[in-house]
């Protein structure tokens, strides 16, 4: 048996769910911007692939935002059920900022999402277009609030503690605090960059099976597009960031590097791949490149860039894991820039939409917005250990005092409900991509008068097309 | 926490009791469809009753979303205390909520072969659910063990007679108000059934409330003072007054065959159990001993909300209103009717 405390458990727990419940809110998120220029597109010049693409794209949405509804409902409970430490003592800045989540974007979602999937006649175009726009709009905004909820524990400003409790003092000050605009940012791109190469990846499939429609060359087309363009700007915006942690949360970039110490006034290496080891606090197998560390993370030759054993060792976060989980972030976004550029040159001639190896590898790259994003997120939260509240309260203290056998059993419930529920979802969601983009000749169907159909939201809106499932 | 003359704590306990209302009611019909709906026969019948709320179930799910973060918000130390002594119903109610959410819509998208796994997912998910928010309220109303703000009791507290009689007694409550509804959005055959259900269902809520009357004084010596302190008492007559009044109404509206009487006097009901529930209590947040005040937030928390609370919450209120308008009227196999 593994050793495991209630502790570790309520972790895992949090890391678990909020793992699951992030992939859909990230497509989501893309999926709805994509949804609201496909619209607007058809719009301004009545070319049918848009609205054909939009009617696609709109049913993997349904699916995908139910899903995002189910699992975000455990995260609201979650911060008080397992870390009613941390909701006593911070509740008064995080709880006030969820407040607004709910109130600025998940009712607007509810309320304009009817409208978008089934609205297609019962109200005129630019109405319904506006629907899809609120609709856009709410799921930026709710980035905009967990983003700032989730800065402000990692640099935290504006507030102090009174009797053991935050008392916020400047609003501004907590919401806009030092790392929201790079993670904001980091972000709500990561979300573009990952369904561009969903998108992308359907694109490819459809192409690598013969189905070369129109809306198939137009999605795949707009998907190499949007990667060309975000993925580039991601490892800007990602650059960026490393240097606003480096200047508030140096302990997380020294575990990141997997640097242990500086030797006298001499420059940072790089090191490149290793096995950073905790307890012989050093890393081993590591293949450095001198001047490199201080070169990337400094922009000189000459300054130092922080050791991890500058920090007690209570205050170190894991290096074994972030150092790694940034690799995997990093090289997934230096392949995804790449693959943006491969896009680029076969464009000419239009060799884009015949060579089968390109559509492969950008089939391939499919999940790689998502995997990075995960990799990503898992080195930011993992790198603020051991705060919860960055150098205001530990994880240990946030806790709630639950005994091992009842986070052993809600444990293991979330684990097998969320694989059998969401694994069945994402099947559905597959089964439909795999359905591709159905030109609609005369009207389409969805909300047509005499059609049997099921007015509802958000995931029965693939009831007439969704294919058999075996 | 005085703030030009309003007490911005009694102004947070109000809106929470609102969103409480508004999810108890909203979601109550739609877990209502999922209680009901092995009473029914035919598979055609229970999609009509799906059918009826799918348009607004996620929305009605919202309010459940926004009471958990205004309580976090407003009140951080009632929410830590109160999750954290509920953990295991509250786990399984989300559960419960997961099943009932996605089986829901899995159940219109699966293959004939697959349609009745998500139809008792289903049913189970919100019996689950309903059954859990029963336990809730129960070991609410008997009280939560605090030691120095923080909770002392034991993982199990809630296994206990009066909170799993509550669980039993909102799955009745939550019928009634599923098969008066279903007299609003049903016709034909399945109406006449769902009209013959609401007799037995209020005889039965009857029932229950007067045990759930007889055992509530008897949990704390708080309660039974309060109850019979002379004060009270003329509200609580003024309570009995009303429920026997919508009681009145709701068998009469039967009777009489008309459409929305039933619901309205059953939601009504509703009312007048909460609002006694919150007489009760008050103004007890975790109770029987911590208070509103105690467990605020700061002023600037609170404050910060109420803000943009009072401007959101109306614009909030009139889409909702405007989906139920654009989904009006009676379901039928074909869907709705314009």
């Amino acid at each position: 048996m593994l050793d495991l405390h209630a502790l570790d458990l309520a972790r895992l727990q949090f890391a678990f769910t909020v793992s699951f419940h992030i992939l859909f809110p990230a497509i989501t998120i893309g999926l709805a911007s994509f949804l609201l220029v496909l619209e607007a597109l058809w719009l301004k010049t009545d070319n049918n692939v848009y609205r054909d693409l939009y009617h696609f794209w709109s049913k993997v949405f349904a699916v995908n935002f139910g899903m995002g509804v189910v699992s975000g409902l455990v995260m609201a409970y979650e911060f008080g059920t397992n870390w009613s430490g941390f909701s006593a003592f911070a509740g008064s800045v995080t709880g006030p900022l969820l407040t607004y989540e709910v109130l600025t974007a998940f009712f607007l979602e509810a309320g304009f999402l009817g409208v978008m999937l089934f609205g297609w006649h019962r109200v005129g175009r630019r109405l319904h277009l506006f629907a899809t726009a609120m609709v856009a709009c709410g799921t930026l905004m709710s980035t905009f609030w967990i983003l700032a909820s989730n800065s402000w524990m990692q640099t935290p400003q504006g507030f102090e503690v009174v009797d053991g409790r935050v008392v916020p003092l400047d609003w501004l000050a907590i919401i806009f605090n030092p790392s929201f605009p790079f993670r904001l940012a980091h972000m709500a791109i990561a979300a573009f960059v990952a369904t561009s190469f969903f998108v992308g990846a359907s694109g490819a499939w459809h192409l690598l099976r013969g189905n070369d429609t129109p809306a198939v060359r137009k999605m795949f087309s707009m998907a190499l597009w949007m990667a060309l363009i975000v993925a580039p700007v991601q490892a800007f915006v990602g650059d960026a960031h490393g240097l606003n942690t480096l200047k508030y949360q140096p302990a997380k970039i020294a575990a990141i590097e997997g640097h242990w110490e500086n030797l006298d006034d001499k420059p940072s290496p790089l090191v490149l791949v290793g096995l950073p080891d905790m307890d012989a606090e050093k890393t081993r197998y590591a293949v450095e490149i001198p001047y490199l560390g201080s070169l990337i993370l400094t922009h000189s030759l000459t300054q130092q860039i922080p050791a991890l054993k500058s920090f007690p060792k209570e205050d170190r976060p894991n290096s074994t894991i972030i150092f790694w989980s940034f690799r995997v972030m990093a090289g997934l976004g230096i392949l995804m820039i790449l693959v943006g550029l491969a896009g680029l040159v076969l464009r000419r001639n239009g060799r884009v939409y015949t060579t089968r190896w390109f559509q492969r590898l950008v089939l391939c790259m499919g999940p790689s917005g998502l995997v990075a994003m995960l990799a990503g997120w898992i080195t930011t939260e993992v790198g603020r250990q051991p705060w919860v509240v960055y150098g205001q309260m530990r994880t240990a203290d946030a806790v709630a005092h639950h005994s091992v056998m009842q986070m052993s059993i809600s444990l293991g419930l979330f684990v097998v409900i969320y694989f059998t529920v969401f694994g069945v979802g994402i099947r559905y969601m597959m089964a439909l991509v795999r359905k591709g983009p159905q030109a609609e000749l005369d009207q389409p169907a969805s909300g047509g008068p005499g059609q049997q159909q099921t007015p509802s939201r958000p995931l029965s809106a693939t009831f007439n097309s969704a294919p058999e499932q075996p | 926490m005085e703030l030009q003359g309003i007490d911005l704590s009694v102004v947070w306990a109000v809106i929470i009791a609102f969103g409480v209302m508004m999810y108890v009611v909203m979601d109550g019909f739609v877990l209502g469809m999922g209680i009901l709906s092995p009473l029914v026969r035919s598979e055609q019948e229970r999609d009509v009753m799906m059918r009826t709320v799918a348009p607004v179930w996620d929305g009605n799910e919202t309010w459940l979303v926004l009471c958990g973060a205004a309580l976090y918000g407003a009140f951080p130390l009632a929410y830590s205390i109160i999750l954290q002594a509920l953990y295991l119903p509250l786990i399984l109610m989300l559960c419960g909520l997961i099943f009932r959410g996605v089986a829901f819509e899995f159940r219109f998208i699966a293959s004939p072969q697959k349609r009745h796994l998500w139809g008792a997912a289903f049913v189970a998910g919100s019996l689950l659910a309903t059954f859990c928010q029963g336990l809730v309220i129960g070991t609410y109303v008997a009280g939560i063990h605090v030691c120095n703000g923080e909770f002392a009791g034991g993982p199990l507290d809630w296994l206990a007679p009066f909170p799993i009689f509550c669980g039993f007694g909102l799955i009745v409550a939550y019928a009634l108000l599923g098969s008066t509804w279903l007299v609003i959005k049903s016709e034909g055959a399945l109406e006449g059934l769902a009209r013959q259900f609401c007799p037995p269902l209020a005889a039965l809520l009857v029932a229950i409330v007067v045990v759930i009357c007889i055992a509530t004084p008897m949990l704390h010596p708080e309660i039974a003072n309060r109850w019979f302190d002379h004060s009270h008492q003329v509200i609580f007559a003024l309570l009995v007054l009303v429920a026997l009044g919508a009681l009145t109404g709701l068998m009469r509206g039967l009777r009489r065959r008309h459409t929305y009487a039933p619901f309205f006097c059953t939601l009504l009901l509703m009312l007048v159990g909460f609002v006694s529930l919150a007489s009760t209590l008050w103004p007890a947040i975790v109770p029987p001993h911590v208070t509103l005040w105690d467990a605020a937030s700061p002023p600037q928390s609170q404050r910060f909300i109420l803000v943009g609370t009072l401007f959101i919450l109306p614009l909030i209120l009139l889409y909702t209103g405007w989906g139920y308008y654009v989904f009006r009227g009676k379901v039928s196999h074909e869907g709705y009717e314009q």
